[in-house]
């Protein structure tokens, strides 16, 4: 089958809400229904159909052309089949998420993959603030599923993560893992203050060593099983990763600040 | 009739009688293969007849570190009883006991299926607080804090209702040492059978059973009809030439594999000949009104 394409015409003159081109909401929409969607943000009306070029095609699997900053909320709430954004995009692509894959070739802004819940988001360029974490109000950042940005990440990674996976192939901001609940976060260069600050369980993988809050406390070196497992599923998402994992690593162990029973690791 | 002969081996036009059993596999690994292969011994151990153990089990084969989940020298294991909640208790008792001991062990559920059977999930209550869910896709793990480092495992292992315990040969012999050599080269080649165990001593069972006895208490007593030096006393299924009598009993994860290793251990029985090997071969059943599994010799001959 064919994907269906949204080609961007061009840069557009406000935000775009792109939340309802999922392809739940796409599957028996004819290319005309399709072109009337609307995705303004502002009181001035923009459709579909105005701001890109619509090649129709399988709704499972959605592709645009073109990419911009404006364009918010790619693939919130996918559930299944796959979008492919072939540029870049705004804010919080893959938010509340449950399944599918989501591919961003190029950057994002901040809140991606927001509160996810499952399925795959791939950000192959560089990711804002917040990645993965919870608006404001909400109690819990991704609750599943795996998260991988190629490039670098910015403050606040896996802010709240519950459950799931992010690997970060470049440098994390500031306070990476902030206040996790659970989940396992891997940065394979560079991490800024703080990391796993206030977290309450979970993992932290970091490639390089970082400066630590004095309320982790060193539990030692050691060669985990868990690691060596959890080495050979990443392995076909992100090689580094796997490397990483595979090396003997030191354990610290917090943020005794909080609950205390998380980790971070990095090489010895 | 004629009785069927091949390679000079009699050939009894007769039948194992098997029953639908529980089973679940599982994998352990450890740092090096001679401790993963320890705490699959150790686990399999004692657990030869869901008569007096409450579980059949046995290794159903080595893994290599190249395909294991944590890329260390694994060990399948299979277990079977005869109901879910016995496997399932079976299975948490002797993971506890033997798998979370055995230095450096590991152990990952080795069997798909919609039906799971908690292991880790058990388990991980010795981690006291201590312990670590991680979960990555579909799958499920508990870290459990130990004093060489960690017990990992798998949070559930795979349950099959489809699996068939109790296919048997009857290997008859003129001398115990005829009829050994035929056995070991019969568990040998049965061993080689990916999804089957051989839960007696080194596959090879010599007390083959009836059911009923004369004592009120005994559910079960000796074979007086494949018993040599009953030959002359009692109603024997023996002939003249038979001095010995061994049996080989197998579960196995699937009908299919049951009588893939039935085929397998003929053959070899047949390959070795009389002379030096087994005369007759035979198989156990109770009249064919008990198991629903008939495993008939004359359909798996070479």
């Amino acid at each position: 089958m064919k994907p269906l394409v949204f080609i961007l015409k061009q840069e557009p003159d406000q935000r775009l809400d792109l939340s309802p081109l999922v392809p739940h909401l796409l599957t028996r929409k004819s290319a005309k229904e399709i072109a009337a969607i609307e995705l303004q943000t502002t009181r001035e009306k923009i459709t579909a159909g105005d701001i890109f070029k619509i090649r129709a095609g399988s709704a499972e699997e959605v592709r645009f052309e073109g990419g911009s900053v404006r364009l918010d909320n790619v693939g919130q709430g996918l559930k299944s089949g796959e979008i492919i954004v072939e540029g870049d995009c705004g804010k919080a692509p893959g938010r509340e998420m449950s399944g599918g894959n989501l591919v961003v070739a190029g950057d994002s802004g901040p809140y991606a993959g927001s509160a996810m819940s499952g399925g795959r988001l791939e950000i192959g360029g560089d990711a804002g603030d917040f990645l993965g974490a919870p608006l404001e109000g909400e109690m819990e950042g991704i609750t599943g599923g795996l998260l991988i940005v190629r490039g670098n990440a910015g403050n606040r990674a896996g802010d709240r993560l519950r459950r799931g996976t992010i690997v970060i192939e470049g440098s994390a901001g500031d306070y990476p893992g902030s206040r996790m609940i659970a989940g396992t976060l891997i940065v394979l260069k560079d991490c800024g203050l703080l990391p796993g600050y206030l977290m309450r369980r979970g993992t932290i993988v970091l490639a390089n060593a970082p400066e630590l809050s004095p309320t982790f406390a060193d539990c030692g070196v050691h060669e985990l099983a868990f690691a060596k497992v959890f080495a050979g599923l990443l392995r076909d998402e992100s090689r580094a990763a796997a490397r990483l994992l595979g090396r003997p690593l030191i354990r610290f162990a917090g943020d005794m600040a909080a609950l205390g029973k998380g980790e971070i690791f990095f090489p010895a | 009739m004629r009785p069927m002969k091949r390679n000079g081996v009699r050939i009894d036009d007769s039948f194992a009688e098997a029953f639908p059993m529980r089973g679940t596999a599982i994998l352990i690994t450890a740092p090096t293969r001679r401790w993963a292969l320890q705490a699959a011994t150790t686990m399999t151990g004692f657990a030869t007849s869901v008569i007096g153990c409450g579980a059949e089990a046995g290794i159903d084969g080595e893994r290599p570190g190249k395909i294991t989940p944590d890329g260390r020298p694994g060990v399948r294991v299979l277990m079977f009883a005869m109901s879910s909640d016995t496997l399932q208790t079976q299975l948490v008792n002797r993971a506890g006991q033997c798998v979370l001991t055995s230095p450096g062990s590991a152990c990952f559920a080795d069997l798909d299926g919609a039906d799971r059977l908690p292991v880790g999930d058990q388990l991980r209550y010795f981690g006291d607080g201590w312990q670590v869910s991680k979960k990555f896709g579909d799958r499920h793990f508990w870290r459990v804090p130990v004093m060489d480092g960690e017990f990992l495992c798998e949070a559930t292992t795979g349950l099959t209702k489809k699996a068939v315990g109790g296919g048997n040969l009857l290997i008859m012999g003129a001398t115990p040492e005829t009829t050994m050599h035929a056995a070991e080269l019969a568990v040998e080649a049965m061993n080689e059978i990916e999804g089957v165990i051989l839960p007696f001593p080194g596959g090879i069972v010599r007390s083959g059973s009836k059911v009923g006895s004369k004592y009120k208490a005994m559910m079960a007593s000796t074979n007086d009809a494949y018993c040599p030096t009953l030959r002359g006393a009692v109603k024997t299924s023996l002939d003249e030439d038979i001095g010995c009598v061994l049996e080989i009993v197998i579960d196995g994860l699937t009908e299919e594999s049951v009588a893939e290793a039935m085929r397998v251990g003929l053959a070899a029985i047949v390959k070795l000949g009389p002379d030096r090997g087994a005369v007759r071969v035979g198989a156990g059943n109770y009249g064919g009104k008990l198991g629903p599994f008939h495993f008939h010799l004359k359909d798996l001959l070479p």
